[in-house]
């Protein structure tokens, strides 16, 4: 690889970076206003910056809509006191937000986000990598994750943050392998015999062109993946390792300030790392409709790019808005629920699932 | 006596537990787009405050703009956390009601020891000290916090009087006549 070309990927790293920061700020805007709007409230409306809020209208419109909040949050979490409890293990403190905070930015570098047509008619995949087993990747990197809330847990050396990280732990071990099965059938189809074996997600997103989306005909590999998204990223109603009603505040109990403000920026990057994926495993991608590609719709060149990252970050943006949703109308399971429901039911499902679209896709495929 | 609530047993279909979800779901989401929000934005909107309310003790005037107070001091010695403090004074010679009654020449009330008992109130033979609906008092000092005679009055205003008692006294005064 030149020098030139690890100039470009750096750049373009670094914008997939700062957009993804930029929708998580989003992302916290939106779950305080959706979990107002639901609870029948206003959420937040004050923040206003000089010159933009005076624009007659516009300006109070945003104010009323909290657009400028994420700012006043993220300047909160930057200069507020940062308290280290004398209790720490200080190393352990320090490197448990930046544990949790780097596999959910790691795990963006296989996910495609979109295509374009270049001058010569040829279709360019926006990925950082087009990585051949890009889904190991996804599912080795993203579990990662889960050892900055053990750490955080542990290193805290107090009783709720160590509780927390045992549940987060254990959870993350029981959702992991029906995670893991619940996508074999999208793989198995993907990886016909006589074909050459594909990890890759931008394989699945363009089997999916023109063709039925993976969630219409195996919704129940769709369900229990997507039920293991909520498990995997610790959203409610699978927050053991948070449970505030229980645990004070989990794992993150000891933590102020910047150190907070990274597992929070994690917990989202790690969401929409999520929801990205149900988009492109289960959704479609960036294909805007079953059977039609952008190309049916006659969108070629720099149009077809814009076109289908935007129809990537709307599927995104909705199920992000679906995890919100799902937030405000389930409660918070009991912790030998969530294990029942892991081990009892989603992991027998999944098997069944796996079995019952082999024999699916065997006859579907038989020569 | 106990009283057994009977739980009828779950159907299949609430069993397995998608269906009774996504029931919740479209609860949730119906409220979020026709609930009414319930929020007071508070310091434009403003709770009604019941009659009756005893919020921070003001001082009032009769409705022909005389103060009440006439500087007893009852609730001065009466005021559990001592908040209350007076220099009595003569009413000017040049009024029209000198020499009828005293009136206060100072009058502080310390917000920050008062305890909103309404001691004060029930004690004044004047009706002069009322608990009224003001509810928020802030300051950035603890001078701040001392309300004084104008501000007393500032946040009492009048309220409706039935016995007028000053021309009575006035009459009384002025015709030789004991006390009315």
């Amino acid at each position: 690889m030149e020098l030139s070309d690890i100039a470009i990927k750096s750049i373009y790293a670094v914008i997939v970076v700062s957009v993804l920061m930029g929708f998580c700020s989003y992302a916290v805007l939106a779950e305080r206003k959706i979990s107002s709007w639901i609870q029948g409230r206003v959420g937040p409306n004050r923040t206003s910056l000089p010159f933009i809020s005076s624009i007659p209208y516009i300006g109070r419109f945003l104010t009323r809509l909290g657009v400028f909040q994420p700012i006043a949050d993220g300047a909160k979490f930057l200069f507020k006191e940062d308290i280290t409890p004398a209790h720490v293990n200080k190393l352990y403190f320090t490197l448990a937000p930046i544990l949790s905070l780097i596999p959910a930015l790691t795990t963006v570098v296989v996910v495609p986000f979109g295509y374009y047509e270049n001058a010569a008619g040829e279709v360019v995949t926006l990925v950082l990598t087009d990585l051949n087993v890009a889904i190991l990747f996804l599912f080795a990197v993203s579990s990662l994750g889960v050892y900055g809330i053990v750490l955080a847990g542990w290193s805290s050396n107090s009783k709720y943050p160590f509780l927390g990280g045992i549940r987060a732990s254990a959870q993350m071990i029981s959702y992991e392998l029906a995670m893991g099965i619940s996508v074999l059938p999208v793989f198995m189809w993907l990886n016909a015999p006589g074909t050459a074996g594909t990890l890759s997600l931008v394989d699945v997103v363009n089997s999916q062109g023109g063709a039925l989306w993976y969630a219409m005909w195996m919704p129940g590999s769709f369900l229990i993946f997507v039920v293991c998204i909520f498990a995997e990223t610790n959203r409610l109603p699978f927050d053991m390792a948070e449970s505030e009603t229980e645990l004070v505040s989990g794992f993150h109990t000891e933590y102020s300030s910047f150190k907070f403000g990274l597992f929070f920026v994690g917990e989202y990057a790690h969401m929409l790392v999520g929801s990205a994926i149900v988009a492109i495993l289960f959704l479609g991608g960036w294909h805007p409709l079953p059977f039609m590609t952008w190309a049916d719709f006659g969108v070629h060149g720099l149009l077809a790019g814009v076109l289908s990252v935007g129809t990537l970050i709307g599927k995104l943006c909705g199920f992000m808005f679906f995890f919100m949703w799902i937030r405000w109308t389930l409660p918070r399971f009991r912790y030998d629920q969530v294990m029942k429901l892991g081990w009892q039911m989603l992991l027998p499902a999944s098997i069944a699932n796996l079995v019952l679209y082999t024999f699916i896709i065997y006859f579907l495929e038989r020569p | 006596m106990a009283i057994v609530v009977k739980r009828k047993p779950l159907n299949l279909l609430e069993k397995l537990y998608i269906p009774e979800i996504a029931r919740g779901l479209a609860v949730t989401f119906r409220r979020m787009l026709f609930g009414e929000t319930v929020t007071l934005e508070y310091p434009e909107q403003r709770p009604p405050i019941p009659a009756g309310y005893r919020g921070v003790p003001t001082l009032v005037r009769d409705p022909e703009g005389r103060e009440k107070c006439v500087s007893c001091q009852l609730c001065e010695f009466v005021c559990p956390p001592k908040a209350i403090r007076i220099t009595p004074g003569e009413i000017p010679e040049d009024s029209e009601y000198a020499h009828v009654e005293k009136g206060p020449k100072e009058f502080d009330i310390d917000m920050l020891r008062c305890i909103y008992c309404g001691m004060c109130q029930e004690v004044c033979p004047e009706e002069a000290i009322w608990l009224q609906n003001q509810y928020s008092m802030s300051g950035y000092s603890r001078a701040e916090m001392v309300n004084d005679k104008t501000k007393l009055y500032e946040l009492g205003g009048t309220l409706p009087d039935e016995h007028f008692k000053w021309n009575k006294k006035k009459e009384a005064a002025e015709h030789g006549g004991g006390h009315h």
